[in-house]
């Protein structure tokens, strides 16, 4: 299914219904201005996209096309400079500023390109930050960590320090740490950029076993079109709007649309089969 | 979060050893110079803080501290004594003499002559021989330091000569006595012998030591003596201080201590700050991933202060430490005799230590504070 209305996006179909649980994420006409005066850029225009729960939706695009400021907006990092953003029926806009903090460490995990691991903390330890941040004892939170770094496959190497790991292997202590507080939403921006074509189908993988669950929403930022056939959906951006969302068979179409679009070769991308 | 915070610290040992070497180092630098430069304005007035009887030091008006003495007529003290309210009073004489040592060697001394029924003025605490013993012809007594200077490599002991203004004097005991501020042996004998041992000069009495009545107030007394005899009466304490405070005037000394100290504290604020910083701009990426991740602001700047602490406390410590290992090392040197490390120098330091921590980590809180954490969003 494509829906191609320039800015206003209908996602209303049903991508699976054993998977999807209602609407997690909707953006209500966000723009989002930098700078002042002369300087200012308007950098998303009206940006009107639900995200489902229990499916991974990919952001792709070009470059600068906004899709960084968008999850940024999406995950309560930046503030839009209109419209409002609905987490979970919560209503960003409803709540403070101390309580848009505590909303998003409860309920937002994130994965970072650069993995953003803390060099002096073992595997364990930064799995558990976001424990430690909930106040979490700290014997409780690593014991958590360690069951988070089984599922990732890494419970061998609990105990070692980032600079010890490969990016492989650090983008799944990075996925661990982000799910580790079971959060409703997880963001990934470029999870796989900095990884070699196999780590990166690895991390992928991992991402679609453990991170896709009836009650959480995925977004996956990237424009790695050889990861396109893990998500359920691709919403595609371009110039700060939304260009289409698409399904399906139609993600195929998408993949290489977009691949084309982005000058990226494109080859033997499949669509990742929902059912 | 403090574990987190703790490990981020100690993690780069490099970084974190060079803030606490800058702190370390500021610290010595602060404190043994402080240290030492108390000591020093100590030293100007240590013969005031020698004489323990007396709380009442009478002199002529002009006088500004105890080296420079315009001396007063013989009969003051009797003048002093008719004073309502004055216990006693007696003559003392503080000047400079030339000390020649039998080989042929000399050295300037600061002459004390001390009340010949009183002793006023005495040294507290005898190392060998006795006060007994001044009233022997031609008895003194020198201090230890006084004594090592006079015969190099020699033990003191007691029996050796010394010639004054022609006159003999034989070592009759060794005191241990507060070091004065220019490094000349102390040399203590009776008033009149001491006059035989001076320079001639019409007016000689350099002071006139006395105490009020008891039960009554040593400044009343000090403001009826001046009233009464024209002449300045200081309280033990208002000399000290005025001794003190015309060295701090008339003299380099606070400048060039000022400036080592504030070498210190600049220094010791310039290394530890900019390591500190340093950490912070490397971990930037790393404070805005705890950030995005829901840290709030009030926590993150628990975790630097608390970093800052640490390193502020154990730079302190090592640097404190240093200094005090200075002065324990250094207590039985002859020339650096009454240096020590008061509290007040290390409460003092302390609290330069805690504005050096607390500028050091305001730049790294800024810095963090105003970190966007759609920062952890951007490539590296």
């Amino acid at each position: 299914m494509i829906s191609t209305p320039q800015n206003s996006v209908d996602l209303s179909f049903a991508a699976d219904a054993g998977r999807a649980a209602g609407v997690a994420v909707h953006c209500r006409q966000i723009s989002k201005d930098f700078g002042d005066g002369d300087t200012r850029v308007r950098v998303l225009h009206d940006v009107e996209v639900e995200v489902p729960a229990g499916e991974m939706s990919l952001l792709v695009g070009p470059s600068g096309c906004g899709k960084t400021t968008l999850i940024s907006i999406i995950a309560g990092l930046l503030d839009p400079t209109a419209g409002d953003v609905t987490l979970f029926g919560t209503p960003r806009s409803s709540l403070s500023a101390r309580q848009l903090i505590a909303y998003r460490a409860k309920n937002i995990g994130f994965v970072f390109q650069q993995y953003n691991l803390l060099p002096a903390l073992t595997a364990t330890a930064n799995v558990a930050i976001p424990l430690l941040i909930g106040r979490m004892n700290r014997e409780q939170a690593f014991a958590r960590a360690r069951s988070l770094l089984t599922q990732v496959g890494m419970s061998d190497r609990a105990d070692a320090f980032p600079s010890q790991l490969s990016g492989g292997q650090q983008q799944r202590v990075a996925i661990a740490r982000a799910l580790v507080h079971e959060p409703r939403l997880l963001v990934c921006d470029e999870p796989t950029a900095a990884l070699d074509a196999h780590s990166g189908q690895t991390v992928m993988e991992l991402l679609r076993r453990v991170a896709v669950q009836p009650d959480r929403a995925v977004i996956v930022v990237t424009h790695d079109n050889r990861v396109f056939r893990f998500g359920d959906r691709i919403i595609e951006m371009d110039d700060g709007r939304i260009q289409a969302v698409r399904t399906g068979d139609a993600l195929v179409e998408a993949a290489s649309e977009t691949v084309a679009g982005t000058g990226k070769a494109s080859g033997t991308q499949k669509a990742h089969d929902p059912s | 979060m403090n574990w987190v915070a703790w490990q981020m610290l100690t993690g780069d040992r490099a970084k974190y050893w060079g803030t606490i070497f800058g702190i370390a180092f500021g610290t010595l630098l602060i404190s043994q110079q402080t240290a030492l430069f108390m000591g020093l304005m100590r030293r100007t007035a240590s013969q005031i803080d020698g004489v323990r009887e007396a709380t009442i030091w009478v002199m002529d008006p002009e006088v500004q501290n105890t080296d420079e003495i315009l001396p007063l007529s013989e009969t003051d003290v009797f003048r002093v004594r008719g004073v309502p309210g004055v216990s006693w009073a007696v003559r003392y004489y503080k000047g400079l003499a030339r000390a020649k040592v039998s080989d042929g060697r000399f050295r300037q001394v600061m002459l004390m002559g001390l009340d010949e029924t009183t002793m006023v003025g005495a040294p507290v605490e005898m190392l060998q021989g006795s006060l007994a013993d001044l009233s022997r012809p031609d008895g003194v007594i020198v201090d230890k330091a006084g004594f090592e200077y006079l015969w190099p490599g020699v033990e003191p002991r007691l029996g050796d000569t010394l010639e004054m203004n022609d006159r003999r004097a034989v070592i009759v005991g060794v005191c241990k006595a507060g070091a004065p501020f220019q490094t000349f042996p102390l040399v203590f004998t009776r008033y009149t012998r001491a006059l035989e041992y001076a320079p001639p000069e019409r007016n000689r009495l350099s002071f006139v030591l006395a105490k009020p009545e008891d039960g009554r107030d040593v400044d009343e007394v000090c403001a009826a003596i001046t009233k009464q005899t024209k002449l300045l009466a200081l309280s033990r304490n208002q000399f000290f201080w005025r001794t003190i405070g015309y060295y701090l005037k008339s003299t380099g000394i606070p400048v060039n201590f000022g400036i080592t100290i504030a070498l210190g504290f600049i220094v010791g604020t310039a290394i530890a700050g900019q390591t500190f910083y340093l950490f912070t701009l490397e971990n930037l990426r790393q404070f805005g991933a705890l950030k995005a991740m829901g840290l709030a602001n009030g926590r993150l700047v628990l975790m630097i202060l608390l970093q800052a602490a640490i390193v502020g406390g154990v730079g302190f410590g090592l640097g404190m430490g240093v200094t005090a290992f200075f002065f324990e090392a250094t207590k039985n040197v002859t020339h650096l005799a009454g240096f020590y490390l008061p509290w007040q120098v290390v409460l003092g330091s302390a609290a330069a230590v805690t504005m050096i921590v607390v500028l050091a980590s305001l730049v790294s809180i800024r810095r963090v504070l105003v970190l966007e954490p759609a920062i952890v969003f951007r490539g590296a």
